[in-house]
Parts: structure tokens; C-alpha cells; sequence
């Protein structure tokens, strides 16, 4: 059945209440099976072997000792994972990189595995196992991977988007641009310029529960793996092509997810444990250690931008342009791509031009972390932002206000813009008590903005109801965030019954038609729809059987606070039927009552915010203190304003890591120094202050209850707003992220001698 | 691997001395654990001394205080008379990890496990603190900044252990003080650590001085030339600045993803004359 799509505005009975998540009394007592909390009759342990090298040939793996060992079932390397992908490069990219083939691509890279018995007899089985490595040259820095004579990453990778195509290989897999009008006509009506470049180091996202699955698959080809995830059915497709199984043959079941962020989009090391599994006929636990998490998975790109802006002097700008560097690991990718294409959505702009540039480096695959590249682009832009802004003689929040996008721009990146929320946000921040906050001695406030474009995509949804009129909601987009609280207020709403009747279910890969994963913000905003579709499809049939126990026309019977009811004074005599008394009749009305939907949830809804920052700064140490955040987001429709807050704190405390501390770092041997949380600082709960937050709702138009995405934007404006307000504080301005305490004391030591000395 | 717990100091001391592979006492074992399970370290035998009795205490006498081996920081920072004693011992020992980790870890672990950036060894040597070791030949007792020898050795001989540490008893007018340099603000590692100790003349002049650094050199350092720049003086700028001068001498620190040299370096001093101000202030100097 066709359903409409388009935003009505209703009034809501439960919709933005606040109820207790259906999960969370699981979570907090333990009983919550993660990924690595399901167990096999016979499971067997298995270990990878990972590279100590950032590039390397791989002249020889002998495996004989290891097989030998008593306790070992299987040892597999390449040769077990042969190249079924049919020509498909992106494909074989996942399979190399779940096990290399023939080089070593970064430290960390994974070239042999073994199952066995215990975790000690696979642990000894590694060490038995002898590779035969010639050490090649490598590159881990992004502006050296683009110089003409870096080592090659990557000898099949062409540079796409040039024109002609080139013949020789490159470090730069894609380049492309976006934009429109004349950015040096525009230049030349400015009054003021402002150039600067800027670095971002390399970040991971950190979710707390490493990467875990169980796998079996048996000798007849069917197979089962359970396994956290950010999308099952993702993960049964990739592996079923990368195995050779037939799609229905392998079932998925995604465990309860201890964080994702992104990084649990793709199959890592899931294959490998299929693969093993096949090949000693056992099922196999693989549990990552927080250093294969680190090393082998998919952290963000770290990123070299180069920004100009103009403006008037009455503060229109008139251009702007940024060349964006973005590594995308030792395969390639779309992180430069995107960046270019967010660097300037917060903005109207008649002359914009955007380079960005995919570059292969000998670090791990780099996967999505929340509004994957935007943060980055949005550090480079919003800190020229503010400089411009001090130039012009303006408040950057005024200044912003002046050339926010609005509905009918087009945005620098292409389509044009329907209702959006970057100008309410701003008025928002303008107005919010945080602005007039008294600020001490070293400290500074900052403010920054930020855009994501949120996605729909594919969703499959089942609804029925219990013979006792409680209902089960199934859907397959893994809960990440608190979904499954948000789809059961929506399908109690379209119901009329109350929230504590509806059981939300995450189903496994074979009880549901394809999902796709729980990225670009979609979880609520597409299974939302197809879950507001499945209860109207039920109560559809509701109605029918109301009318077919009155004997009426089902026309004559609309649906009312949970209750059948029939139109007209011609039928007031005949009562009313609840859910309840529909449910338990339906054994003799025809059979269970159940809605269903299926859709392509197109129409997601772009998203805005902007943050306000302030921090103090230790002049002599280069510490820098949080004292107060304040998030302001659009979320067209906050379903549970819990999660929605949840979402908008959780991206702020990321990305205040990201701009303060957290860094990959690499030793000059190409190796990652500090595959650990100790060394690898995310904040702490005593680094960060209470994360304020403000929902606006501007409606979506193309969802039935306004919906916009809400996960993933809040992460876009730290970086810059923590680095205008750093700015601020210590009085230099700060161009390289992480702004860790030795980069902003450097930067105040060289403002003084700069100061003495000019 | 075996695992024994002894109910005296002899049997302990026996165990160790006997064992044909590695050995390893086990005190709050937040050190010991962690390398055991990233495999760092295989021990053919652990001992676990927090079943004697004399590692479980911590006493007050005329001379000072005796801490026993097995005592957990938590139970430092519960116990008034060593806060009023030595403040900036028990704030360095109550500085390690978290309250999860201070419930189990231990001083004598802290020491022994030879980190340059353990940060209650510049504290107890800037106090003057002293470590009474057992072992097969008997006993002795050696200052505290005798033990550690480098990054993860000590000049304890085999079968040797730690039975307490003593403090003692502070002059009056005297305080102390320890500040470390961590990017977060807990669960974290020294990127610098500076202990000061000083004894206030009538005159509210500083009398005696120790000055220590941690994470600036292979081990912590004592360095008497910050400890004579503040000497005779009433911390004057002048003063401080000589002592953070003198500091920087000191260090010889690693570059490495905790920090620079540059940045230690400078930092070092920072900490040194912030620490000397707060010792100063306990001593009753003002
Ligand atoms: C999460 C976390 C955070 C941490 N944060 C900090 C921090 O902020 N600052 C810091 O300095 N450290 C920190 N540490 C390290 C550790 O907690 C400390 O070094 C602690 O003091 C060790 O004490 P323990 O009793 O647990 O030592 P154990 O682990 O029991 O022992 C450490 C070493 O000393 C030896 N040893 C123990 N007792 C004796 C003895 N009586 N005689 C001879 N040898 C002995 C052991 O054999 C072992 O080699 C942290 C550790 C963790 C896990």
C-alpha cells in the first residue's frame, strides 16, 4: 500500500514524552547479551595475526608449526579467502583488508588466523606462525602521501576526476570539486580576505565494546553469525559475497551494540571468523583487544585544509574556497569528497569552489564516524570564519546570521535548500543565557556551526499484535541510540495505546526483508516511517474486523484512541471495540492481526546546529578547562526529547576529545604508538562540564511527523567552537587539532616571542 | 603459574628466594595484572603479602609513620594524622587512577614497578622517606630513592621485597606539596610530576628544602640546586624563578606521545614553583 509521506501537522498524545527505554534495565543490570556474550556448543577461540609493519611484502607465511600444535582446528590466511568479487574493486578493497594479500598495508594489518581449543593454545599457535616480511617504504602523513615522490600506497589506484585520466599510479585516488559562480570575480569585490591553513590529526570513535562475533557455519554452506553491528544485513551481504554463501543461507543476529559511531558500518574481522569456522567445522568466537581495535579498524581521516574567505565590509561574503586533503587509509575512499561537499553548507554564498582530495596513506581503512569529514571541514572553515569576522568588525554570531543559508539557497554542494534550521539556531545561540555568561582571567568563548545531511534509505517493518492486544514491533535497524524507545512511542501514538503495550524487537537478517545500517542518522527517521506505516496497515485490518463483527460497511468505522468506532448516528448503538477486545477476538475474525511496510524512506531532512563554547587556559601549562557547553539543534521532531538530548551530549563530549586531546600517533617506523585509552585520551566524565542542550523544531516535509535525523550533527561544530573559544582565551589563534596542552603552549610561547621581536 | 599467599614475612621472603622462574610480590597488583595480561611479563610464581599481618597497617609513633606494603592509597587518604603530616604524600598517593584503582594499588607497588612517572616516588623522597626490605639475608633499610635504578629495574636482589615504607616524623613549620602535569584530569600518566618538601625558620625563611621531578629523566630526580634557590629566601619571584630555572637543568626527559622535551622541560619548573607555594602555605608561611 502506498503511503503518504509529507509532514502533516497533528497534535501528539505521546510523541515527546519521556518514557524509560525498553533496553535499559538489561544494560544496567548486565543481562544485555553484547557481541561477545553469545556462546556455541564446541566454540573455538580465534586469533589474528596482525602485521608489525606499516608496509610490507609478504614473501612467505608459513603456518605448518602452528597446524602441528595440539589444540589448533585452523589456521587460514589469503589463500582461505580467495578473490570471489567478480571485478568489483570495493569489494576485494574489504576482503584485502580483512586479510592482507601478498603486502602488509599498515600496522595492524591482519595475515594469518588461527581457531583453536583455548585462548592459550591460539595465542601460542601465533607465535608459531612465521611470515617472512621485506620492509617496503611507507607514508603516514597526509601532505606527504600527495608529494610526487611518496611511496605508493596502492599501485592499482588512478587519480579520478582528472581529466585526461592519468596512467601512472597515485597516492591520490579521486579528486573532486564543488561549487558555483566566480570565486575570483567574488574576491575581488571583497574588503577583507582572510587565508589560513589548518591540520587535523587522526581520530577513532572509540565506542567502549571492541569488535566481537560468533560464527558457525556448517559443512552443507548454511551458516549463523552473531555479531555487533551497526547493520546485519550489511554484514550478511559483504560476507556472503566476500564467502561465496548464498544471501538466505547466512543468518545475522546483531547483538546488543556497546557504541558504533560509524565504526561497526563494515565487516572487519567477520569474514576472517566465518572463514575459520568453515574450516575446522567448529562455530568461532572472535573478540578484538582494544589494540586490534585501534590498529586494525576504521578510524577517521586525519586531514590538511586550506581556507579563503572574503567579505564586504558591510559583512556579505562574497567568496570562499577551501582545498580539502582528507587520508582515507591504505584503501580508497570518499572522506575528501565529503568534506568538500559540507565544508559550506551552513552558508548562502553566490561564488563558493571546494576541492577535495581522497588520499591513500599506510594507516588503517578509514571507516565513518559520525557526519563522517564534516568536522574537520567545518574546523577549518568555522575558525576563518571567526578571524574574518574580527576583520569585518563584526560578532561572529551576527556575522554568521548575515550569510546563513535559508530555505532557497543553493547550497555549495548542489541541491537547493527546502526549510532548514541554520538561521533559527544562530538566533538561538544569540539569545541563549550562555552568551552574556561572565567570562574571568584566560578564558574565552567560542561559537561554531555545523551542517550533516542525514539519509533514509531502505527499511522493512513488522508490526503484530498479541492475542491480549500487546504488540510486538519488529524492525531491522540496529538500536544504537535508543531507537527502539522512539519506534515504540510512535507506534503507540498511531495506535492510541498507551507505550508499555508495545515490544520493540530487533529481528535477525532472515525474519525481516533488507534493512540498511543504522548510519547517516536514519534509525528513527526511516524505521520511524515504515513503523507509522506498519500500525496504520494494522489498523487498517482492525477496521475491517471491527466492521465485519458489526456488519457494517468498514468505510463506517474509523480508528479513535485505540478503539474501533463507528461513524454516524446510524450506528451509535453498537459501541465501540478496543485493540484488546479486536486481538482477542481475532481467532475467529481471520487469523492474526499484523500491519507491514516496506520503503525507501527518501526526504531526510538535512540537519543544523551550532555550539557555543567556553574554556580557560593555563598560560603556563597550555591546559585547557571546558567551563561551559551549549548545544542548539534542529531535530524537526524530537520523538523522546531523552535521546535526542542524549545525541546532542554525546557529539559535543566527542568531538571536545577530538579538539582537545585524542590523536593516533604515529612513530617514524609507521607504527601506531598508542593503540590504547591510555594514551589515546578520550575525556573523562571530570573533563567535561554539563553539555547543555536546546531542541528547535523545524518541521521535515518529508516525514509524516516533521522528522529530521538527529545523530550525527551535534559532533560537526566542536572541533571550531572549541577552537575559536581556545582562541579567544589564550589570545593566538589555534590552526592544528588535537589543541593538546604542548600545541597551545607553543602557539603562546611563539605569540610572545612574535610579539617581542615585531 | 603459581600463586601463594604467605601469612609471614619469612615465607614470603623463602618463596621468592626459591622460585626457579620469574617471581613477582603482588601488592594492589594494578600493575602486575595489567602486564600479565597483555603478556609483558610471564611469572613462574606470584606472591601475594596482603595475608602478613605487618604489610596491612599503618603506624604512628614518636619517629614518624610506618606504611605497610599491602596498604592501599585509599586508606592514606582515610587516615588523619598522616594527611596532617604529610599532605603532599598521601595527595600523591591519592592521585593514582581512580577510586577503583586507590581502593587496591599501593605505595611500595608504585615504587617497584620503576616507572619514571610514578607519582608518589618524588613525594616520598622529597619527604625523605625510606623503604625497610626483607629478604633471605635479613634486613635492611635504604632511602627510597635508592630502590628505583631505571625504567623498570630496581636495586632489590633476588628473594628481597618491601615490608614498609616510613616517613618521618615532619619538624615543625614544615609542609609538603605534589602537582603533576596530566592532559585529562584523572586516569592518566605524568607527562611531569614535582614534589616539594620544606621546613619554615621562625622568620617564616625557608630552612631546609627538597625539591624532586618525575617523568623528566630515566628516574625521579632529587635536585638541591631548586632546593638551595629557595633556601634562606621567603619564595620571592626572584627565588622561584631560580627554582623553576634550576628545575629545567634537571630534566632530561624523552620525547614521546606524553610530551616533548621542550614541553617537559618548561612545564617541569611550572610545577616546581606552584608546588613550592602550596608546601610553603602548609609549612605556615605566607
Ligand atoms: C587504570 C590505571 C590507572 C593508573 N593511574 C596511575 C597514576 O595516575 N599514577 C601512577 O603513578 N600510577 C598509576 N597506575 C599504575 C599503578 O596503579 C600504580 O603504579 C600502583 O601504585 C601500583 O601499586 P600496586 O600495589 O597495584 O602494585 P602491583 O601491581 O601489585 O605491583 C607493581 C610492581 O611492584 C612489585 N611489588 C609490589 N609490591 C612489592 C613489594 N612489597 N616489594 C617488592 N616489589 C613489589 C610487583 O612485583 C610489580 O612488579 C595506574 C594503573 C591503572 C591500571
Amino acid at each position: 500500500m502506498a503511503h503518504d509521506t509529507s509532514f502533516t501537522n497533528q497534535e501528539f498524545k505521546v510523541i515527546g514524552t519521556r518514557p524509560p527505554r525498553p533496553d535499559g534495565v538489561d544494560k544496567v543490570t548486565g543481562r544485555a547479551a553484547y557481541g561477545a556474550d553469545t556462546f556455541a556448543p564446541g566454540q573455538l577461540v580465534g586469533l589474528i595475526l596482525r602485521s608489525p609493519h606499516a608496509h610490507a611484502q609478504i614473501r612467505k607465511i608459513d603456518t605448518s608449526r602452528a597446524e602441528k600444535l595440539k589444540g589448533v582446528k585452523a589456521v587460514i590466511t589469503s589463500d582461505d579467502l580467495p578473490d570471489l568479487t567478480n571485478g568489483d574493486r570495493a569489494m576485494l578493497d574489504i576482503l584485502e583488508n580483512c586479510m592482507a594479500r601478498g603486502r602488509a598495508l599498515y600496522d595492524g594489518h591482519a595475515v594469518a588466523a588461527v581457531a583453536a581449543i583455548d585462548a592459550e593454545t591460539a595465542r601460542k599457535a601465533l607465535k608459531l606462525i612465521k611470515v617472512d616480511y621485506k620492509r617496503l617504504p611507507h607514508v603516514t602523513d597526509v601532505d606527504e602521501a600527495v608529494k610526487p615522490d611518496a611511496p605508493i600506497v596502492q599501485p592499482y589506484v588512478r587519480t579520478a576526476g582528472v581529466q585526461p585520466p592519468p596512467t601512472k599510479a597515485s597516492n591520490i585516488s579521486q579528486i573532486s570539486e564543488f561549487g558555483h559562480g566566480d570565486v575570483e570575480a567574488g574576491f575581488a569585490q571583497a574588503d577583507f580576505i582572510v587565508e589560513e591553513s589548518y591540520k587535523t590529526e587522526q581520530t577513532h570513535q572509540g565506542y567502549i565494546e571492541p569488535h566481537a562475533c560468533l560464527a558457525s557455519v556448517g559443512p552443507d554452506g548454511q551458516g549463523e553469525l552473531w555479531v555487533t553491528t551497526q547493520g546485519h544485513f550489511t554484514f550478511r551481504n559483504q560476507c556472503a559475497a566476500l564467502l561465496g554463501m548464498d544471501v538466505a543461507k547466512l543468518k545475522v543476529t546483531a547483538s546488543e551494540i556497546g557504541g558504533g559511531f560509524g565504526g561497526k558500518t563494515h565487516v572487519w574481522m567477520e569474514p576472517v571468523a566465518l572463514a575459520l569456522s568453515r574450516k575446522a567445522n567448529r562455530p568461532v568466537k572472535v573478540v578484538m583487544s582494544r589494540d586490534e581495535v585501534f590498529r586494525a579498524t576504521g578510524p577517521t581521516s586525519s586531514t590538511s585544509v586550506d581556507v579563503k574567505i572574503g567579505a564586504k565590509k558591510n559583512g556579505r561574503i562574497t567568496a570562499a574556497t577551501a582545498t580539502l586533503r582528507y587520508q582515507t587509509g591504505a584503501f580508497p575512499g570518499i572522506w575528501g569528497m565529503l568534506g568538500a561537499m559540507t565544508a559550506y553548507a551552513c552558508y548562502d554564498l553566490k561564488n563558493v569552489k571546494t576541492v577535495g582530495y581522497n588520499v591513500l596513506v599506510n594507516r588503517p581503512k578509514v571507516a565513518a564516524y559520525r557526519a563522517p569529514s564534516a568536522p574537520m571541514a567545518a574546523f577549518a572553515v568555522e575558525s576563518t570564519i571567526d578571524l574574518l569576522a574580527a576583520k569585518v568588525g563584526m560578532e561572529p554570531v551576527d556575522f554568521r546570521i548575515k550569510n546563513a543559508a535559508k530555505k532557497g539557497t543553493k547550497a555549495s554542494y548542489g541541491p537547493t535548500y527546502g526549510p532548514i534550521g541554520i538561521g533559527p539556531t544562530l538566533e538561538a545561540v544569540k539569545n541563549h543565557p550562555h552568551m552574556r555568561a561572565r567570562l574571568g582571567k584566560n578564558q574565552g568563548r567560542g561559537m561554531a556551526c555545523g551542517f550533516w545531511f542525514n539519509f533514509g534509505g531502505q527499511t522493512c517493518t513488522d508490526l503484530n499484535i498479541g492475542v491480549d492486544g500487546t504488540v510486538n514491533l519488529t524492525v531491522g535497524t540496529v538500536d544504537v541510540g535508543g531507537s527502539r524507545a522512539s519506534l515504540s512511542l510512535i507506534a503507540a501514538e498511531e495506535l492510541g495505546i498507551p507505550y508499555e503495550r508495545i515490544k520493540c524487537n530487533v529481528a535477525d537478517t532472515s525474519s525481516l526483508g533488507h534493512n540498511d545500517t543504522t548510519e547517516g542518522s536514519r534509525g528513527t527517521f526511516s524505521s520511524g516511517m515504515a513503523t507509522i506505516f506498519a500500525a496504520r496497515d494494522a489498523i487498517e485490518v482492525l477496521r475491517e474486523r471491527a466492521a465485519q463483527t458489526w456488519e457494517i460497511d468498514v468505510k463506517d468505522v474509523k480508528w479513535e484512541g485505540g478503539r474501533a468506532v463507528p461513524k454516524g448516528v446510524r450506528h451509535s448503538n453498537l459501541g465501540t471495540l478496543t485493540l484488546e477486545e479486536l486481538a482477542a477476538a481475532s481467532p475467529n475474525t481471520g487469523g492474526p492481526i499484523a500491519g507491514h511496510n516496506e520503503v525507501v524512506a527518501d526526504g531526510a531532512g538535512v540537519s543544523f546546529a551550532s555550539h557555543i563554547c567556553d574554556v580557560e587556559v593555563d598560560p603556563e601549562t597550555g591546559a585547557t578547562k571546558v567551563l561551559r557547553y551549549t548545544v542548539v539543534q534542529d531535530a524537526g521532531k524530537a520523538i523522546h526529547p531523552d535521546y535526542v538530548e542524549g545525541q546532542l551530549q554525546g557529539g559535543a563530549a566527542q568531538g571536545i576529545g577530538w579538539a582537545l586531546n585524542e590523536e593516533y600517533i604515529y612513530g617514524k617506523d609507521g607504527r601506531l604508538q598508542n593503540p590504547g585509552f591510555l594514551d589515546y585520551r578520550i575525556p573523562v566524565c571530570s573533563d567535561l562540564p554539563f553539555i547543555d542542550t536546546e531542541i528547535l523544531e523545524i518541521p521535515n516535509p518529508n516525514h509524516p511527523y516533521g522528522v529530521r535525523g538527529v545523530g550525527e550533527t551535534s559532533i560537526v561544530p566542536p572541533l571550531a567552537a572549541v577552537g575559536n573559544a581556545v582562541s579567544n582565551a589564550a589570545n593566538v589563534r589555534l590552526t592544528h587539532v588535537p589543541m593538546s596542552p604542548p600545541r597551545i603552549l607553543k602557539a603562546i610561547k611563539n605569540r610572545r616571542s612574535n610579539a617581542t621581536t615585531g | 603459574m603459581r600463586y601463594a599467599a604467605p601469612t609471614t614475612t619469612r615465607e614470603a621472603a623463602a618463596l621468592i628466594a626459591k622460585a626457579k622462574g620469574r617471581a613477582f610480590v603482588l601488592a594492589g597488583g594494578t600493575d602486575l595484572l595489567v602486564r600479565m595480561k597483555i603478556g609483558t611479563i610471564e611469572p613462574e610464581l606470584v606472591v601475594d603479602i596482603k595475608r602478613i599481618p605487618a604489610t596491612q597497617s599503618i603506624t604512628k609513633s614518636a619517629t614518624g609513620f610506618r606504611i605497610g606494603a599491602g596498604v592501599p592509597t585509599a586508606a592514606m587518604g582515610e587516615n588523619n594524622a598522616l594527611k596532617k603530616a604529610w599532605p603532599g604524600v598521601v595527595e600523591a598517593a591519592n592521585l593514582i587512577g581512580s577510586d577503583q584503582i586507590q581502593n587496591r594499588c599501593t605505595i611500595v607497588g608504585n615504587l617497584c614497578n620503576a616507572s619514571p612517572a610514578a607519582d608518589s616516588v618524588p613525594a616520598l623522597i622529597a619527604a625523605g622517606a625510606k623503604a625497610a626490605i626483607v629478604g633471605p639475608r635479613g634486613r635492611r633499610t635504604v632511602a627510597v630513592d635508592k630502590i628505583v635504578t631505571g625504567p623498570g629495574t630496581t636495586s632489590l636482589k633476588k628473594g628481597e621485597f618491601i615490608e614498609a615504607i616510613t616517613l618521618p616524623r615532619p619538624p615543625p613549620r614544615s609542609g609538603d606539596a605534589y602537582l603533576r602535569f596530566i592532559p585529562r584530569t584523572e586516569m592518566d600518566i605524568a607527562v611531569v610530576g614535582a614534589g616539594v618538601s620544606l621546613t619554615l625558620g621562625p622568620n617564616g625563611v625557608v630552612k631546609k628544602a627538597r625539591v624532586t621531578l618525575g617523568a623528566v629523566a630515566p628516574t625521579v630526580v632529587l635536585v638541591p640546586a631548586a632546593a638551595r634557590a629557595i633556601t634562606g629566601t621567603r619564595l620571592e619571584d626572584v627565588a622561584l624563578a631560580k627554582l623553576a630555572a634550576a628545575c629545567e637543568a634537571a630534566c632530561n626527559p624523552i620525547d614521546d606521545m606524553r610530551g616533548t622535551i621542550e614541553y617537559r622541560t618548561e612545564v617541569a619548573g611550572v610545577l616546581a614553583r606552584r608546588a613550592a607555594k602550596i608546601a610553603y602555605q602548609r609549612a605556615g608561611g605566607n
